[in-house]
């Protein structure tokens, strides 16, 4: 690789730190929990509403499919069998990714490959990204990431994820009290349990595309380097 | 590649693993655990007193789903209905100094307590009421609770699949402001689906635990003795979770 710019002086000498890694395959396990014991869940009653209250089918905004047991953890409707692995997997996924921004804070992963500079947020800038994506050219320039890869990354660490967090308290009644400020500000609870599902299929439309692109791109050193960290480019 | 049968081969072998787990007794020691941890942050961040939101009149259901048991079902509740329950009693049990039988119009006398507040039921779906009640704290403060009881138990007339419903609390829930044994809704009696003539209102916790048909509620030191030993009719029949604030 051609080295283009001039670099900070402490450069890491992996590709992937190992906070990184660590935290990339326990949320991978956490997120297809949490989707597929969610989907169950979903089952239970599948309409979404807005607003603060809802039951009867005419309130609802959207009438859900019921998503087959190949789909669901367990593989059969269980309310309770979903809760328990949806609430024991909480644990690990919330703090996995509280863990994930004090690394990436503290190893400037998140200041060095993750923020977006202003420029590259001009319009022609954007679209000469798109171009190169669907040329299926993955040629970085000078950064780690290129601006969409930020812009995935990001939305994904920073709004997604958490997302999922904050909604699903927001869902729960014993932190009401407390987080009453937050339900309102989404709209209320059958709004917040909108919006978690909604960012449910946001992560996993997310990761559909970040499995396409890993492939696109050779899999097997994108896969390698997760593991093992590769070398720093 | 046929890649839906990949992932539905992956989907099923996570399946697997995923039932071997829950199977096992470490898992469910785990699901136990984390749900004990919930309670636990939740208090911790919430503190024992907080208050549930409580809405504005223009914002209650109009029509309040009734869910589990619809009615008690026995030709004595439908006596009863048709009289307006001027025989019923509510008894304050077990773990107390002075056990209380308590009539409704008893019930209706002690200072009342009437909160607009939501319920959420374990499924998802949530509607908003206006409740009318005496707090448990007055009913349990009036028995005075023996020092060892750590559990509220509330026992109810009606029966599902052939088993009596009953659920409990414990005594940071028991004791809550709004907590209350409610006998109406929206300004009137309670109506048959939603629990008359009482019903428990638990409002930090999901719809199960409020329990409806109530006919008694005994203090407890342990609940491995009642019912199945979970703590409630859902918790026995179904392994729903125990603490249903989350």
């Amino acid at each position: 690789m051609i080295r283009r710019t001039k670099r900070p002086a402490k450069r890491p000498t992996r590709r992937h730190a190992l906070s990184t890694r660590l935290w990339h395959w326990l949320n991978v396990i956490c997120v297809v929990i949490m989707f597929m014991s969610g989907l169950n869940i979903s089952n239970a009653h599948p309409r979404l509403y807005w607003g603060q209250a809802g039951f009867a089918a005419r309130e609802a905004w959207l009438h859900l499919p019921t998503f087959p047991g190949w789909a669901t953890i367990p593989g059969y409707y269980s309310l309770s069998g979903a809760r328990d692995w949806h609430l024991l997997i909480a644990w690990p996924f919330a703090i996995g990714l509280l863990a994930m921004w004090v690394a990436m804070l503290a190893n400037r992963h998140f200041v060095r490959d993750l923020t977006t500079r202003l420029n590259e947020w001009r319009w022609s800038a954007i679209r000469a990204d798109i171009a190169a994506h669907l040329r299926f050219d993955f040629d970085h320039g000078g950064g780690k990431y290129n601006f969409l890869q930020k812009l995935a990354y990001g939305g994904v660490l920073g709004i997604l994820l958490p997302g999922m967090i904050l909604t699903g308290l927001a869902i729960s009644p014993g932190i009401e009290p407390s987080f009453g400020w937050f339900v309102q500000l989404v709209g209320g609870r059958q709004s917040a349990r909108s919006i978690h599902f909604l960012f449910a299929w946001g992560t996993v439309l997310f990761a559909v595309l970040h499995i396409v692109l890993v492939i696109a791109s050779g899999p097997i050193r994108q896969l390698r380097d997760m593991v093992t960290g590769g070398r720093a480019s | 590649m046929k890649r839906r049968s990949v992932i539905a081969g992956l989907g099923a072998l996570l399946a697997t693993g995923c039932s071997k787990v829950a199977d096992s007794s470490t898992g469910q020691a785990l699901f136990k655990a984390a749900d004990d941890w919930h309670r636990k942050a939740q208090r911790a961040l919430t503190g024992r007193k907080a208050m549930a939101p409580e809405f504005s009149r223009a914002q209650i259901s109009p029509y309040f789903r009734g869910n589990g048991s619809l009615t008690v079902g026995t030709p004595g509740y439908a006596a009863a209905l048709e009289n307006g329950f001027a025989d019923w009693r509510l008894k304050v049990t077990g773990l107390v100094e002075h056990p209380l039988s308590l009539s409704l119009d008893n019930i209706r006398r002690l200072p009342q307590r009437t909160q607009i507040t939501r319920h959420d039921c374990v499924e998802g779906w949530s509607a908003i009421g206006e409740w009318t009640g005496p707090q448990l704290s007055l009913l349990l403060e009036a028995a005075k609770l023996k020092p060892e009881a750590r559990f509220i138990v509330f026992h109810c007339a009606d029966r599902l699949r052939g088993q009596s419903y009953y659920e409990s609390i414990d005594l940071d829930d028991a004791f809550h402001p709004q907590t209350i044994v409610a006998h109406s809704l929206n300004g009137a009696p309670l109506p048959e689906r939603n629990g008359a003539p009482l019903r428990m209102r638990i409002e930090r916790q999901l719809g199960y635990k409020h329990a409806k048909y109530l006919t008694m509620i005994e203090a407890v030191a342990s609940l491995d003795q009642i019912g199945g030993g979970q703590g409630g009719y859902w918790e026995d029949v179904a392994g729903y979770q125990w603490y249903a604030g989350i």
